[in-house]
């Protein structure tokens, strides 16, 4: 009875046997996603940190360096803190912290170490380290951040910080990770690859708790980290450090560059800040107040700023006509004074004493004769047009109008108006000479850089020639220095039109009361930029020069924001600058430069009292608006 | 000598030869789940589980020895006192049982645990079989079906009390049996169908359900016949059907703690359920096995199971080491010992002459089959994750111990077969 029974029941033995097997083969054989879910568990990467390249200057002194912090590191699972209180008054950071903290880590696994808390200072891990034996759970893990020989060069050097979201998500190496360090502005970001050498790795298995069971695949992932490339930078420590010196608490920037190879000596900006305030465990709060600050303190004017030209942008118009042979080096040009507004009596010019004297007037002829040729002597506005063409293409060669490539991000170009630039403002054929001619004497229209300046002032110390300026001139790795090679960037036809300018500013410099050096001979231009903002604060004060003369070892601009004439500010810290490089001292004498540059205090009475009238005025006309 | 001669030559021996590569392939795999390279234990190592399952094996062979010399006919007669004995130590065990797990299943007898309720299925099944076996008991019958009924619940009442639901799920391995013995199969087909419509109620919304139902139903009219008693009566099995869904959903939503749920659910989607919470034990032993690829990574060499991903390594999850070492050709093979294993205890049940040992056979087969399904079924994600052994390969004296004297009493009576029919 019943007989036929016992295969249903075998057969349901087999079918479960079947049911099993072909469950398992699509797991084990057709799902491939087990194994790397199997090897996620087990394999704890553990990362080491490449060192960081070093920042060298010109001299070999150190300016950058690494300096160890650590990681607190957690494992929920064996944390056992007697007394919260305490251990938060050790670390230094609130009970909301802690809870904070330690939710996270719990979140990411009880059993895996995370980081606790981030860049623990060497000195604040020295008062930990002997009591955090009483805090099961917690160890560390040493890392670097940036340390910095000096308070200066913030804006040129840049800082690192963490990855973020965006960066990583734009990363296309596909080598940087979450939590890496990666160089944020200047030439930390500009030389990010160099410097950041590469990470290594070292695979770990560890169990189900977390602990350590030798290496993955017995190592043959790992990879050892590779320091990164040292630079070797172009600054002179000395001089920098008296640059920033003498611009704290204006608003300005200097920038010196060694002509003979466009390296570059000095570059500061103030309003600036400490390099170490971005570096470390303090990063977040003070970021915040530096981004915010509101005297832009991340924001490099050396190279970033754009300045109307001002009269040191003659020097340019000058050779310019002297190649375009529309005036002579010698020529004697009668300037009377109805064209615009001048400093300089009415009388007969030539090039040096258009330039020593900065003849509003004179310029004002120069580039006439420029742009009106008369090669379409019937209609002015073509022929101003064909005119300014020549002009923008020669100006161009000077540098201006595009950035110089210097090696930090956010250089400006400037900005070279051209035909293209007052057609578009004015319509084609509709302007003449007489509708642009304010940038003769580098006003209205024309922007530049204090870097494009200096760089102007070394194209004249060379005679006609640039070299690109940049701020690390080699690398060094493994003891190997590698040198950057650059090549000369000629802007004209010649350098027989140069002693003429330099003749001109020579004379200029010896006309300016705190511009002369003792015992050696400097070429110099003042000049004011306009300032933008219609406001009662003055225009800016701007001076460019080199030295010495005959072997020119310096080029130099200096800006001083709202500080006046060319002649004062500017003038007399350019002054300083160039005899500190060339001198290695500052002579003392009766002019008291430094004291003058250090007070700070550039405007005479009359410059006071204009402001104040203006203030009033302003306040008189914000009244009238209210009422 | 004569004498102990013929025992042997009557023995079956391809059942002994499975029993015996099934116990020392276990044993080996205990001894990888709990392999530590660092400290590097042997395999005999008392500290271990493997060092003490060879305890429990050299246990498993006195054992083994005292049954074949027991008289066959004992468990005949002494069936109805060994299930009162472990009705007893079953009450004992709510009352003087140690806590492990959160059930109280266990004696702690300080050198080790027994667990009553792994011997119960034996005496079950024998206290079954001597009831099956009298002649006047008719299985189509409905008092006959009740007393069995009463026969396999009592003992599921008090483990359920534990509560061990594993367990107490293995009790129904003795439906195989009544079935081969004459059980209706009406019964079969509608557990059947009320386990379908339980798994889709927890699949699909009741709309879908419902609708499922009418197409069954119109198809099933269509096809028999349209006579207006096989409407009515699919019409009320329809609404049956609909009803015990409805109130199976409800049932499950309401009733079932929140544990329990996520273990079912987490069959059906792996996401559903926290990886690190609920779904844990699945996902991990998930890990272990897909990681084993066709091959296996090696014997001792499954990562998974050497740094303790997979809980409950050597015990419940023992078929993930087996797996992740051994890859899908391991797996096989200890799949397809078991299904020899099984329908070879068939075949003897089958050879028997007397219904009592056939009986007895098919509940051991079945008690095999029931702890082979859901123990695999459980690793891989097929059935919730409740705390049963694999016979012969989890670690655990009691499981080990259980399952040898059910099978060697059968191998036992098996000898005797000849004499039965003499009797």
């Amino acid at each position: 009875m019943w007989d036929n029974r016992k295969y249903i029941i075998q057969g349901s033995f087999i079918l479960i046997g079947l049911v099993f097997l072909i469950k398992l083969f699509a797991i084990q054989v057709l799902d491939k996603d087990y194994r790397t879910k199997a090897e996620r568990n087990i394999i704890q990467p553990i990362v080491q940190y490449p060192f960081r390249g070093l920042i060298y200057d010109r001299n070999n002194e150190l300016i950058v360096y690494n300096e160890p912090v650590y990681d607190l590191m957690v494992v929920p699972k064996d944390v056992t803190i007697a007394d919260t209180t305490e251990f938060c008054e050790l670390l230094g950071i609130e009970k909301e912290v802690f809870l904070e903290n330690m939710k996270t880590a719990k979140a990411y696994s009880r059993v895996k170490p995370s980081v606790f808390l981030k860049k623990i200072s060497h000195e604040e891990y020295g008062q930990i380290q002997d009591l955090l034996y009483k805090f099961s759970g917690f160890f560390v893990n040493p890392r670097t951040v940036r340390g910095y020989t000096s308070p200066i060069l913030a804006n040129e050097l840049g800082y690192t910080g963490e990855i973020s979201r965006r960066q990583l998500d734009r990363d296309t190496s596909g080598y940087y990770r979450s939590g890496d360090n990666i160089g944020i502005t200047g030439l930390e970001e500009q030389y990010e690859r160099l410097l950041s050498g590469k990470r290594g790795v070292s695979y770990k298995q560890v169990n189900v708790r977390g602990i350590e069971k030798g290496s993955f695949k017995d190592g043959a992932l790992d990879t050892v980290s590779v320091p990164g490339t040292n630079l070797i930078s172009t600054f002179d420590l000395e001089l920098q450090t008296y640059a920033e010196k003498l611009l704290a608490g204006k608003t300005g920037s200097i920038v010196a560059i060694d002509p003979s190879t466009g390296e570059i000596l000095v570059m500061a900006t103030a309003p600036t800040y400490e390099p170490k305030m971005l570096s470390g465990r303090e990063f977040g709060k003070n970021y915040g107040k530096i981004a915010l600050d509101s005297s832009k303190l991340l924001f490099n004017r050396a190279h970033m700023a754009t300045y109307p030209a001002g009269s040191v942008f003659k020097t340019v118009q000058a050779l310019i006509a002297l190649d375009e042979g529309v005036i002579k080096a010698d020529e004697q040009i009668f300037v009377n004074l109805n064209g615009i507004g001048d400093h300089a009596p009415a009388g007969y010019y030539d090039v040096a004493k258009g330039i020593e004297k900065s003849s509003n007037n004179y310029f004002l002829e120069v580039m006439r004769r420029i742009v009106n040729q008369r090669v379409n002597p019937t209609n002015t506005f073509i022929d101003t047009s064909i005119g300014m063409a020549k002009w923008e293409e020669a100006v161009k060669k000077f540098g201006f109008g595009a950035p110089l490539g210097i090696d930090i991000p956010g250089e400006s170009s400037g900005l070279v108006p051209g035909v293209a630039y007052y057609d578009r403002l004015y319509g084609q054929n509709r302007w003449a000479y007489s509708t642009i001619q304010s940038i003769s004497i580098g006003q209205g229209e024309i922007l530049v850089t204090p870097l494009q300046v200096a760089n102007l002032a070394a194209i004249i110390a060379n005679r006609g020639y640039y070299i690109q300026p940049h701020l690390v001139k080699g690398f060094e790795k493994d003891g190997t220095v590698t040198l950057k090679e650059f090549e000369k960037n000629y802007t004209g036809k010649g350098t027989d039109y140069y002693p003429a300018i330099i003749e001109g500013m020579k004379r200029s410099a010896q006309g300016t009361f705190r511009a002369p050096i003792k015992d050696i001979t400097i070429a110099s231009k003042t000049g004011t930029a306009e300032n933008g903002a219609k406001d009662e604060t003055l225009d800016h004060s701007v001076f460019m020069a080199f030295a010495p003369v005959e072997n020119p070892k310096i080029a130099i601009s200096v800006y001083i924001e709202n500080a006046g004439w060319g002649g004062r500010a500017a003038a007399t810290t350019a002054s300083l600058i160039m005899e500190m490089y060339l001198k290695g001292y500052i002579e003392k004498d009766w002019r008291n430069r430094e004291e003058y540059v250090l007070k700070g205090d550039f405007l005479d009475e009359e410059q006071k009292k204009e402001i104040e009238r203006k203030k009033l005025e302003r306040a008189r006309k914000n009244a009238l608006l209210q009422n | 000598m004569r004498r102990r001669d013929s025992i042997l030559k009557n023995l079956d021996w391809p059942i002994v030869f499975l029993y015996i590569i099934l116990v020392v392939m276990g044993w080996f795999n205990i001894f990888a789940s709990v392999y530590d390279p660092e400290t590097a234990f042997n395999i005999f190592d008392i500290s271990l589980n493997s060092g003490r399952q060879l305890l429990f094996i050299g246990g498993s062979v006195i054992l083994i020895v005292v049954i074949l010399l027991l008289d066959f006919r004992i468990y005949e007669s002494f069936a109805p006192y060994l299930y009162l004995l472990f009705i007893l130590l079953l009450m004992g065990v709510l009352v003087f049982g140690a806590k492990i797990n959160g059930a109280r299943a266990w004696f702690d007898l300080g050198i080790f645990r027994l667990q009553p309720s792994e011997f119960t299925k034996l005496a079950t099944g024998l206290l079954l079989a001597r009831y099956v076996s009298n002649n006047n008991v008719k299985l189509t019958e409905f008092k006959h079906q009740l007393i069995a009924l009463f026969i396999i619940f009592l003992p599921v009442g008090f483990i359920m009390l534990q509560p061990d639901l594993g367990s107490s799920l293995i009790f129904f391995a003795f439906v195989l049996p009544l079935f081969r013995e004459g059980l209706p199969a009406i019964y079969l087909i509608v557990a059947g169908a009320f386990a379908i419509v339980g798994v889709l109620t927890l699949l699909l919304p009741l709309k879908i359900i419902i609708i499922i139902a009418l197409i069954v139903g119109i198809i099933w009219v269509v096809v028999t016949s349209r006579s207006v008693s096989n409407i009515v009566i699919t019409s009320l099995l329809i609404l049956l059907s609909v009803g015990f869904s409805y109130g199976f959903g409800y049932a499950f939503e309401n009733l079932v703690p929140k544990y329990q749920k996520d273990r079912i659910l987490v069959i059906f989607d792996s996401n559903s359920v926290d990886p690190l919470g609920a779904g844990y034990n699945l996902n991990q032993s998930k890990i272990a096995i897909g990681s084993g690829g066709f091959s296996g990574k090696g014997f001792l060499e499954g990562t998974q199971t050497k740094y303790g991903y997979v809980p409950e390594q050597s015990t419940d999850f023992i078929f993930s080491t087996l797996a992740e070492e051994h890859g899908w050709l391991g797996s096989f093979v200890v799949i397809a010992l078991f299904v020899f294993l099984m329908i070879r205890i068939t075949v003897i049940a089958e050879r028997q002459k007397f219904k009592f040992a056939r009986f007895y056979g098919y509940a051991v087969a079945a008690i095999i089959f029931f702890h082979f399904t859901i123990n695999i079924a459980m690793t891989i994600g097929l059935f919730p994750v409740v705390g049963i052994p694999l016979p012969f390969f989890s670690y655990g004296g009691s499981s080990l111990w259980s399952f040898t004297i059910m099978l060697f009493v059968l191998l036992k009576m098996d000898m005797h077969r000849t004499q039965v029919l003499s009797r």
